[in-house]
């Protein structure tokens, strides 16, 4: 079994007042794809702005490759190839001026330059927009022109913040098929993220972060079964100035239920975790009827990373975006 | 070396391809150089004759020149004020480069495009009329004396790009300094023509001393005491700037 070749251990950070990292600690495997999950203040991007030495952590330990960010922040920077949240490229420069500037940045020597840069800009789709100003590019050509430049010494980790944010369906695509591009070349990849489908679709290993604690890791297939039950989720018919009363209602009647383990308001609806069971459907609506509640919809759902957040945060995932960090 | 070399030349190279591609940035900062070449020259000089003592235009002159370095090296630190605001640097900052070449190579295209710009200057005003009476030998000390006064001014602006929160505060800055400190300096009249209170500012303004030795270059000849008093002068305001300048920096930097 070989290091891990990210090692994040009771890891620290607050700013002011707010705690953004509040002691988590993780691996990450080599050649794996590994994604930081969790809504928006959750503390991913102070996690990967240690790991990428922009930001020196209060206490705990951070390491890359077995390089700790504080003793050998430059070396760390060698190794780590950083895609940012926000959009980076320069509208002045071209696409090839781009990366021949990052080439630089890290030090190619000139035999090597070209051949890399021709590989980046294949590797992300842009063969042929090379002498393409930045500001003529469109939004998605930009995001894949900013990967692109974070590829260009061939780094062993290559860390994405939040790498498909503000895309369109089919740029997001692409760049998916890219980030498993990198992972099938042996690059080890940590990304953060706040959709749960990316992370269900992309990563090895997944880290579930809530203000600043990490509150559940594993495969994405192992996370869903420890939960080890399946999701009804009940919309009871809208236009009803009472549903908050009728959900109230809604929820004791089903906690009757024998294979009911707990349920969860999520706005119009009530997220209700059973054992997997055929008879809950019918024994649910059943229920509803008997206290005069007439169903809008119901679904019957294995457990996605979103019912796992809910389960280990204790509250939906998208009502998560007011905390700091 | 070698590495610090190749990471200074790439950024150099951006900053020279923005100077390329976006001409009107250099345009902007020359609006008030020629505004008051063209006009207050042209307005005052039949005027200013006799409290000159010769052409007005070529009295201008060096004020206009001191301008117009003061000018673009304190508005040189607005591009990596943008770069902090986009997230830009902080990506370049992921990369394995010195910090201190992202100040070198800012550095270097400021001083490179005040050079391009006082040679602008210096040709509009011997196409007006001015004539430098040292001639090509003092082309070249008025563009040093240029660059000696921008060195300074680049370091401050440097600060500001990085102790600033955002690019208004830093437009508001300039608004309140390079016309000003000219008007506060020998630019436009001679210091004896001022209020006390704005010799006495005059006095310790360094544009002040280039100014004074700038004009002599042009209207009478290599005046050594004046130039060397200027140097001194000049040496000991970028002296201090370098070194406030690197006591800041080092710890926005780290």
């Amino acid at each position: 079994m070989s290091d891990p070749v990210i090692r994040i251990e009771n890891l620290r950070k607050s700013y002011g007042p707010v705690v953004a990292l509040d002691g988590i600690s993780l691996e990450v495997k080599q050649g794996e794809i590994f994604g930081l999950l969790g809504p928006n203040g959750a503390g991913k991007t102070t996690t990967v702005k240690i790991l990428t030495t922009l930001v020196r952590p209060d206490g705990g330990k951070a390491e890359v490759a077995g390089t700790d960010v504080l003793s050998d922040p430059a070396k760390v920077r060698s190794l780590v190839g950083y895609v940012p949240q926000e959009l980076t490229v320069d509208p002045y420069l071209t696409a090839q001026e781009h990366l021949s500037y990052y080439a630089d940045l890290y030090h190619l020597p000139a035999a090597s330059r070209e051949t890399r840069i021709q590989e980046a800009l294949a590797l992300v789709g842009l063969a042929g927009l090379e002498d393409r100003r930045a500001r003529h590019l469109s939004g998605g050509t930009k995001k894949k022109l900013d990967l692109a430049c974070g590829l260009i010494h061939r780094p062993p980790v290559i860390v994405l913040d939040e790498p498909s944010l503000g895309l369109d369906v089919q740029v997001r695509r692409d760049v998916w098929n890219y980030i498993v591009r990198l992972k099938e070349r042996g690059t080890t990849l940590f990304l953060c993220t706040n959709y749960m489908d990316e992370a269900e679709r992309l990563c090895d290993e997944v880290a579930i972060i809530d203000r600043g604690k990490i509150v559940a890791m594993g495969s994405p297939a192992a996370l869903r079964s420890q939960l080890k039950r399946d999701v009804v989720s009940v919309e009871i018919a809208s236009a009803n100035e009472h549903h908050g009363e009728s959900l109230e209602s809604l929820e004791k009647a089903v906690s009757q239920l024998s294979m009911v383990q707990r349920s969860v308001k999520d706005g119009t609806r009530l997220k209700i975790y059973v054992e997997s069971n055929d008879a809950a459907l019918p024994k649910i609506i059943e229920a509803a009827a008997s206290v005069g509640i007439s169903v809008q919809s119901i679904t019957y759902s294995r457990p996605g990373l979103d019912d796992v957040f809910l389960h280990y945060a204790g509250r939906a995932f998208s009502a998560g975006g007011e905390s700091g960090g | 070396m070698g590495d610090f070399l190749q990471e200074t030349k790439a950024q150099l190279g951006r900053w020279m391809i923005h100077l390329k591609r976006e001409p009107f940035n250099v345009a902007f900062n020359l609006v008030n150089p020629l505004i008051l070449l063209i006009f207050m020259g042209g307005a005052f000089q039949a005027l200013a004759r006799d409290s000159v003592g010769g052409d007005y235009r070529s009295y201008l002159l060096p004020g206009i020149l001191a301008l117009t370095a003061f000018g673009n090296s304190m508005a040189g630190g607005i591009p990596l004020l943008f770069d902090r605001e986009t997230g830009f640097l902080l990506r370049l900052m992921s990369a394995p480069i010195s910090r201190a070449s992202i100040l070198v190579s800012r550095f270097l295209a400021v001083n490179l495009s005040t050079m391009l710009q006082c040679l602008l200057i210096l040709a509009l005003g011997l196409l007006f009329g001015a004539r430098i009476a040292t001639g090509l030998g003092g082309v070249v000390a008025l563009l040093m004396i240029g660059l000696l006064l921008g060195f300074g001014v680049t370091v401050i602006s440097l600060i500001l790009a990085f102790v600033l929160e955002n690019h208004g505060d830093f437009f508001a800055i300039l608004g309140v300094t390079a016309l000003p400190l000219s008007f506060l300096s020998s630019a436009f009249v001679p210091l004896d023509a001022l209020p006390l209170w704005m010799r006495l500012l005059a006095r310790v303004n360094p544009m002040t001393y280039a100014i004074d030795a700038m004009r002599s270059l042009i209207l009478t000849g290599w005046d050594w005491p004046r130039l060397l008093l200027m140097v001194i002068v000049l040496l000991v305001f970028d002296g201090a700037m370098f070194w406030l300048g690197a006591r800041v920096l080092s710890r926005q930097l780290a």
